[in-house]
């Protein structure tokens, strides 16, 4: 009896594939698919304004047209283009910046940690969407800008948890071994300690990926990221905002939010459980 | 004749994990205390000594199967439902817990954590009297100026002034049987004799049973009349103290006793049963005790010993009878008094 | 402790300047002229304006030094004129901010009730269904875009149901209530105005509901954390032992201990109403700081934006750093440890 069940386990998952992991990783992967292929076999061209305008969700257009007869089931799934690579950029970014200047500060320490640390601080101090509402309005709107507003505002996250990780992995009885047996600093950091750091990011990183998609959409919406007639989720809210009757136009691009953001945090939800088991 | 205080019949508690099989945290034990009388129940954690408490007073976690029969005062507690057996746990059942520091509300101040077990069972009391009563209770268990400490909180108390607190909880409605889990291990050597006579105190003056749940012969040796000794589930040796410490008739009581601090040793011998009680999860055959005993033969590898009288006392050993009577541990009981 | 509030204490200024550095940043390397962000560009062809405001910002003056006229001119209340609403910023912000704080209250008390109803019932039924509803609930908080859901639940209750009203902060058939605080709710009690007050409570239902829905996920989380840690606790199972029921246990003894950590989460959930605020006032046409926050972003008007962008610092760094000291003062394991270690 417990043979069978023994057996039965052993063609069990790997143990990081939990129920929210594998959810999350399969939206997450259907819409990184759709962003790939949909121009094979959108029904409709995007920003084309040939259709009828105000059509209801039918056989025709699956979620109606907008104000300029543009089909928003097309335009929601193109959507995608530029939700995910602005999003990659950012996080990659940020990541980089955030975790150069992080280590940096925890490896050097003294003044250098000081100024960067204060900086960091003082970044942190503004709610993240004010921060990049001032900086993308200074900059001027567009996508780009709203994506380096977004990495000013973000960068700081990884410094921090950069910084941490290096003190407490800095600590450790091999690093001082390294150390005392005269390797070099730079060696010691990319030898020893950089690589026992990366796990909370990549963690943060996921969950991460979803609110920066939330934040640019908003940015957007506000009228301080993409411009017409970009396919845009946060764009097209607004669109649907304007029109409101027509409840339609801002559906397809609210869920489209909806689920990839859960399914970023699904996936970072998971993927916590499993890397970083004592955090709540 | 009166039927006894608690009568604890065949009580068997087994714990589901995971949906993999049960296992038995409990296996059948029998366990009787009269009024007025302190019983200790011994063994080492893991022995099952808690979970038997627990499971009298009805407060294991829902995994748990409990079964068997727990008799208070002729009342059957076992399959009692939640709302009869609240009002039975500090009415007529008071608990001791092993470590005063956790067992106390720090939000709260004393005098309402005692008041609340009085309001709790007697709902037409004033809030007024109930506090007074509360101070009361203090004064029972010698706090000194307990209408000022009623006030206070648990972090001003030191640990034997708090477990004097929890005593004075558990006798608040009181209970004819009070349920001392351990209740000096948490304490300073000094402190625990404190605690103690205030127990025997309570014992003699308003006649509650009191169960004892240790893991220290010493204590027992000076308190208690009836002793229950645990290993691994079951019960391996009960008696009167003075039969038991005299003779013990298992060889794991006698490895206890063995390890008793002695007169003439400067530092107790805690090592002188070998090896460490098994994880509840994978219990040796036949007697659970045979990896660690000195006297095991092939017998006790396949069948587990019943628990039977052998001479005044009941034991569950094979070999019982082979065992000689034990005047060092005797001895050095009757200088520890 | 009192080192660590100390601590907190002093960065505080530095903090500010710092806040105020970077605002004092963003106005000087956008892409337009400095100056434009002050008067804005339709004054931009009056030299007599452009010449007052050059004098009054010292713009022609070295950066150091317009640094020093910046900070003294901030410090002074002058936030400099929203080319928009043609009005001091700083005076626009004043009277948007009874609007605002209501609406966050309200949000904050919606969101924190059911963050704490739900999290205790999830730690009661750790890891049975209640649980694991509690933990989708939180996850898509985090994950619905709140200008989405804003549009949503005003299209159903509002325009398909009927029940509540639409958008605004009082039936648009009634005057505003006299002004003595600024808070409708209050104003239209002193007005002795019941039909207003109703109103403006009616109104005021879906934008706090929605907005305080973007906190019930993270209330939920810590305060489900920190009751599991307490229903660990002997004290529960002490009370079991005295005869205290279910209710009693959670809401007497477990919920009280568990409210301590979660007392942080309010400074936290703070910064998160303001995020959802500027959204959420902007689709239910909330006359707030918020919605003028986005319609100067829309507009571009820059003194309106770096005035919201420092008050929003500021208002963050304090009520972090309130809640930061509210949490070492009343918490007693604090003190036990501080006994202990003595």
């Amino acid at each position: 009896m417990s043979e069978v069940a023994g057996r039965r386990h052993q063609i069990s998952l790997p143990q990081w594939a939990t129920l929210p992991v594998v959810v999350g990783g399969f939206i997450v992967m259907a819409w990184i698919i759709i962003g790939l292929t949909v121009p094979l076999w959108a029904p409709y061209d995007p920003t084309m304004l040939a259709g009828r305008r105000f059509v209801p969700p039918g056989a025709e257009h699956w979620l109606g047209t907008d104000a300029l007869g543009r089909d928003v089931f097309t335009r929601t799934l193109y959507g995608v283009r530029h939700s995910l690579p602005i999003a990659a950029a950012v996080i990659a970014s940020a990541v980089v910046i955030g975790c150069t200047l992080g280590a940096i500060a925890g490896f050097v320490g003294g003044i250098v940690d000081e100024a960067i640390m204060r900086l960091v601080d003082v970044t942190l101090s503004f709610p993240a969407i004010l921060l990049a509402m001032a900086v993308t309005a200074a900059l001027g709107p567009g996508l780009a800008n709203a994506a380096i507003a977004m990495i000013i505002v973000w960068w700081p996250i990884y410094a921090r948890l950069m910084r941490a990780q290096v003190l407490a992995v800095r600590e450790r009885e091999h690093v001082e071994a390294a150390i005392a047996s005269g390797a070099t600093p730079s060696r010691v950091l990319f030898k020893h300690i950089l690589p026992l750091c990366w796990s909370p990011i990549i963690v943060n990183a996921t969950m991460d990926f979803g609110q920066v998609i939330l934040l640019a959409a908003s940015l957007s919406f506000i009228g301080l990221g993409a411009v017409p007639p970009t396919p845009e989720w946060g764009q097209m809210i607004s669109d649907g905002a304007l029109h409101f009757y027509r409840w339609w136009i801002a559906a397809g691009p609210g869920i489209a939010i909806l689920t990839i953001v859960l399914g970023f945090n699904f996936l970072g939800d998971g993927l916590r459980d499993y890397l970083d088991p004592r955090s709540p | 004749m009166r039927e006894p205080l608690l009568e604890v019949r065949d009580l068997k508690v087994a714990f589901r994990s995971h949906g993999r099989a049960e296992f038995q945290a409990v296996c059948g034990i029998n366990l009787d205390v009269e009024r007025g009388q302190m019983h200790a129940v011994v063994g080492e954690s893991g022995s099952g000594k808690s979970v038997t408490m627990l499971a009298i007073m009805g407060l294991l976690s829902p995994s748990a199967r409990v079964s068997g029969s727990v008799r208070l005062e002729g009342e059957e507690l076992i399959g009692k439902p939640e709302r009869a057996m609240r009002r039975i746990r500090g009415a007529r059942i008071g608990y001791i817990f092993q470590d005063p520091m956790s067992a106390l509300n720090p939000l709260l101040t004393i005098g309402d954590q005692i008041a609340e077990a009085i309001r709790l069972h007697d709902r037409k009391i004033t809030r007024r009297s109930a506090q007074e009563r509360a101070v009361e209770l203090l004064r029972l268990v010698a706090i000194p100026m307990a209408e000022q400490r009623a006030l206070q909180y648990p972090h001003e108390f030191s640990g034997g002034m708090r477990q004097r607190v929890v005593i004075a909880m558990s006798m608040a409605n009181e209970p004819s049987l009070l349920i001392a889990d351990e209740p000096t291990t948490a304490l300073d050597v000094t402190i625990q004799a404190q605690i103690m006579e205030l127990l025997e105190r309570l014992r003699a003056e308003k006649g509650v049973g009191i169960v004892l749940v240790t893991h220290d012969l010493g204590v027992v040796a000076g308190a208690a009349s009836a002793v229950t000794i645990m290993y691994a589930g079951r019960v391996v040796e009960q008696g009167s103290v003075d039969e038991v410490f005299a003779w013990p008739r298992h060889p794991y009581t006698r490895g206890l006793l063995g390890s008793l601090p002695h007169p003439g040793r400067p530092k107790p011998r805690l090592d002188a049963i070998p090896g460490a009680p098994p994880p509840i999860t994978m219990r040796p055959s036949g007697c659970a005790f045979h990896p660690r005993c000195a006297f095991a033969v092939e017998r006790c590898l396949t069948e587990i010993p019943p628990l039977r009288s052998v001479g005044p006392s009941l034991s569950a050993c094979h070999r019982a009878e082979e065992l000689p009577p034990l005047t060092s541990a005797m001895e050095a009981a009757n200088a520890d008094r | 402790m009192l080192s660590y509030i100390a601590r907190r204490l002093i960065a505080m200024p530095f903090l500010l300047l710092g806040v105020i550095t970077v605002a004092f940043l963003l106005t000087h390397f956008t892409t337009a002229d400095p100056l434009t962000s002050i008067i804005g560009e339709r004054q931009m062809n009056n030299p007599a304006v452009v010449a007052a405001a050059r004098e009054r910002w010292g713009l022609d003056r070295s950066l150091p030094e317009q640094y020093v006229v910046y900070l003294k001119n901030l410090l002074s209340g002058d936030f400099g004129t929203s080319f928009r609403t043609r009005q001091p910023v700083a005076q626009d912000l004043l009277v948007r901010l009874p609007a605002t704080l209501e609406l966050v209250i309200a949000a904050m008390i919606i969101g924190t009730l059911f963050g704490i109803a739900l999290g205790v019932i999830a730690a009661r039924f750790q890891n049975r269904a209640p649980d694991n509803l509690a933990r989708l609930v939180a996850l898509f908080g985090s994950s619905i875009p709140v200008f989405w859901l804003g549009l949503v639940v005003l299209f159903i209750f509002s325009v398909q149901l009927g029940w509540l009203p639409g958008p605004g902060r009082i039936d648009s058939r009634m005057p505003a209530p006299p002004f003595v605080t600024g808070f409708y709710t209050i104003d239209t009690l002193l007005d002795g105005n019941w039909a207003a007050f109703r109103s403006v409570l009616a109104q005021m239902i879906l934008p706090a509901c929605v907005l305080g829905w973007t906190v019930t996920g993270i209330v939920s989380r810590m305060v489900r954390a920190s009751m599991l840690d307490v229903l660990s606790q002997e004290y529960i199972l002490a009370a079991r032992a005295k005869g205290a029921g279910e209710l009693r246990i959670l809401l007497h003894h477990a919920l009280r201990n568990a409210m301590l950590p979660t007392l942080t989460i309010l400074g936290f959930s703070f910064a998160y109403l303001i995020t959802g605020a500027i959204l959420t006032e902007t689709i239910f046409a909330w006359p707030g700081i918020g919605s003028y926050a986005v319609a100067a972003a829309r507009g571009l008007d820059h003194p309106a934006i770096i005035g919201v962008t420092i008050v929003g610092g500021m208002a963050f760094l304090i009520s972090n750093l309130v809640t930061d000291i509210t949490y070492a003062l009343v918490d007693p394991r604090v003190k036990i440890g501080a006994r202990a270690a003595q």
